[in-house]
């Protein structure tokens, strides 16, 4: 009997132990190895780039403050979500997102498509305090990214980390990525100032200014797409 | 042999005594975490500068529960089970040592290193890659410890408790390894091996496993060494826990894809997800069933015994969240429930009153023996049993009802076909659901409080020296695994 055949197996531990391990292999497998293959076949999407030097930190400090636990950035296929965030999320988007931030609750809204939505100058008093922009929010304010400096130290090397694992930065964008960094966070901390907000020299480089800077590139390359609606469900 | 069967072994208990105390610390930390975190979500001015706000918080309650509290437990009550059912000490008095100081070490690097910032970002693998490598290391140890005393073990028969604890070893490292490969660039930062959908794909393979290894099998462990020897009766079907236990890790390891239905992820594997799945309901009723089956001739007991009462409450919200688990891996109810506080209703319907009643019952049957005395007050446990009812209930018919409300408003559109409601909208029709949720978490923890008290006073009248009459009664596998 079977039954009989397995109190012999009880007795071997080892025996044990390794169909322990085959059994949970197959599936393990079947869902890890094709898919690394069907990494390679993810058709380039036109118009992604891997993120510059101040969206990488940007992202880096959205990561640190845990803004995926709220934030999703994934948008499902189904009409009432493209109407709401725009173009439904598609594999090529995500080539050089390390990690990848779909999140898994949507206590704040999704923001995959938030890029060019509101003005810098939105961002920044949002970050400072969500109530003022609006009362009903529970996000919390993130004012201390404001009085934070962004710290370069590590720009160079993070670059290098991601072209190690496959995003084609160049050697000059590599090796100037810090300086770089610094001239876009001038660019942002510009058109912050155009739209009437007094910066002092720390908020003009401070870490709200590169989460401002990834913010705005979320969703670019999609925007640009028409969207394929026969792919939606009604829902 | 006869000589033998009849020397007295002395078990190794300070370690099952260290994992049963920090557990409980670890348990207290990590609930006050978590009601912290749904305060902040009900009232955001309880989020404080960059320490203490819930993108920081949430993480630090989801470690400290799952990793300080629920693995705490599994540890003392394997170290307990594998040395009785084995009849032997444990294989190294060193490993074990490393095993528990290692461990809650990992548990203070985590919450430290939480709340100032450093986190990959992926859930429930949050910490940064040293902290990653010490917990393989920490877990390795304990495998060799295990399976070292599996090796010298004088109980011919592995009882099932033990295939569980052996399937929580290898699948847990095998999800740990894989999970975490990244690259750093830093002592406290690193990037994933793995980018965008792939990253996805094996982060949900793990994250629904250490469901499947961390909140289901080790438990499952528990229930089967603890509940027959607190109900006094064997378990119900040996056949049962075969077929069982080999069609759930089987059938769990695919589960995982089930979290990124309607993503990006190939509809191939999405169906597997979905369809595993659904399928899992077999085996994990399979095991509630011999659970509660078990209790037959016993069920008197549960008018006066509170430990019986959690461990056939926690075998019932274990069949309930393995039933609605299913439900929300079908396609058009995914749909619904996906993103909203139903997923965190299922959740805790699951570890409150799954993993939290079996692991209390558990360290209420463990702090007495350890400390070679009785329980200082049943019906204080008694209390904490009804208590943590009451919170679990409270907890989670708000989240279900806040899930369903928000999921319906984002869907709702008016006759000419737009959007019906603004995303703040369908928050503030939640808010009232968040205040009821951190309620009903208030009165879980209260019922914590009312067994740290209980603990506090068994280990004050208690003693860890082994008084005159030693302990020697084994439990052979034999005795556990006589059912059908």
């Amino acid at each position: 009997m079977a039954s009989e055949r397995h109190r012999a197996l009880e007795s071997k531990s080892f025996r044990f132990t390794l169909l322990t391990l085959l059994t949970i292999a197959v599936g393990g497998l079947v869902l890890l190895i094709p898919p690394a293959f069907l990494q390679g076949t993810v058709p380039p999407l036109a118009g992604v780039h891997p993120y510059t030097a101040l969206e990488q930190e940007g992202r880096d400090i959205y990561v640190r403050e845990g803004c995926n636990v709220c934030h999703s950035q994934q948008v499902r296929p189904f009409k009432t979500e493209t109407d709401r965030y725009g173009h439904y999320s598609v594999a090529g988007e995500g080539i050089y997102d390390r990690p990848f931030l779909w999140g898994s609750r949507r206590t704040g809204p999704d923001l995959a498509r938030v890029g060019g939505k509101y003005p810098d100058s939105w961002h920044w008093m949002h970050l400072e305090d969500p109530r003022r922009i609006e009362p009903r929010s529970n996000m919390p304010a993130f004012a201390f990214l404001i009085a934070t400096p962004l710290d370069t130290t590590l720009t160079s090397r993070k670059l290098a980390a991601l072209r190690t694992l496959g995003a084609p930065y160049s050697d000059a964008e590599v090796e100037g990525a810090a300086a770089s960094a610094l001239a876009e966070a001038e660019s942002v901390a510009a058109a912050l100032r155009k739209d009437g907000i007094a910066l002092d020299a720390t908020e003009a480089r401070s870490e709200a200014i590169a989460v401002i800077a990834y913010l705005q590139s979320l969703g670019l390359a999609l925007k640009a797409q028409p969207m394929d609606t026969a792919m939606l469900e009604a829902r | 042999m006869a000589t033998q069967a009849t020397a007295r072994v002395e078990y190794d208990m300070d370690v099952v005594r260290g994992f049963a105390v920090s557990a409980l610390l670890w348990g207290v930390v990590g609930m006050l975490a978590g009601l912290l975190a749904a305060a902040q979500l009900a009232w955001p001015e309880w989020n404080w500068g960059p320490y203490l706000h819930f993108g920081r918080v949430r993480p630090v309650h989801t470690n400290a529960v799952i990793f300080g509290f629920t693995l705490g437990v599994v540890f003392a009550g394997s170290y307990y089970g594998i040395q009785r059912l084995c009849r032997v000490r444990m294989f190294s008095d060193t490993l074990s040592r490393l095993n528990l100081w290692g461990w809650n070490a990992i548990i203070v690097a985590a919450a430290i290193s939480l709340l100032t910032g450093h986190s990959s970002g992926k859930e429930y693998a949050e910490l940064e890659w040293p902290i990653d490598v010490a917990i393989a290391v920490v877990w390795v140890i304990y495998a060799i410890n295990v399976f070292g005393t599996l090796w010298r073990r004088k109980e011919q028969q592995l009882y099932a408790a033990i295939w569980f604890w052996i399937a929580t070893i290898i699948t847990i490292a095998v999800l740990h390894i894989a999970n975490s490969a990244a690259l750093p660039v830093s002592w406290m930062k690193s990037y994933s091996a793995y980018a965008g959908v792939y990253d996805a794909n094996i982060q949900w393979w793990y994250g629904h496993n250490a469901v499947g290894f961390l909140l289901t099998t080790p438990i499952l462990g528990l229930m089967y060494y603890f509940l027959p020897k607190q109900a006094e009766r064997p378990i119900y079907s040996h056949r049962l826990s075969i077929l069982h236990f080999w069609s759930l890790i089987f059938i769990y390891i695919w589960a995982g894809p089930h979290h990124l239905i309607y993503s990006p992820l190939p509809d191939w594997a999405q169906t597997f997800g979905a369809a595993f799945s659904i399928a899992l309901i077999f085996p994990s009723w399979g095991g509630m069933l011999n659970g509660l089956l078990t209790m037959k001739g016993a069920w008197h007991k549960l008018r006066t015994d509170p430990l019986l009462k959690m461990y056939v409450a926690g075998l019932t919200f274990y069949g309930m969240a393995t039933f609605e688990g299913p439900m929300m891996a079908i396609k058009s109810v995914n749909a619904l429930s996906h993103f909203t506080n139903w997923t965190i209703g299922h959740v805790h319907a699951g570890a409150l009153g799954w993993v939290g009643m079996t692991c209390f019952a558990t360290l209420y049957y463990l702090i007495p023996r350890l400390w070679h005395t009785k329980l200082w007050s049943l019906r204080l446990a008694d209390a904490h049993f009804w208590t943590a009812t009451l919170g679990i209930v409270l907890y989670i018919t708000p989240m279900w009802v806040s899930g369903v409300t928000q999921g319906l408003m984002w869907r709702a559109t008016n006759p000419d076909g737009s959007l019906a409601y603004t995303f703040i909208e369908t928050v503030s029709a939640i808010r009232i659901y968040d205040v009821l949720r951190f309620f009903g978490g208030a009165v879980f923890l209260g019922g914590v409080f009312l067994m740290v008290i209980n603990v506090a006073q068994t280990i004050r009248h208690g003693s860890a020296a082994i008084p005159a009459e030693p302990e020697t009664k084994a439990a052979p596998a034999a005795a556990l695994a006589g059912g059908r």
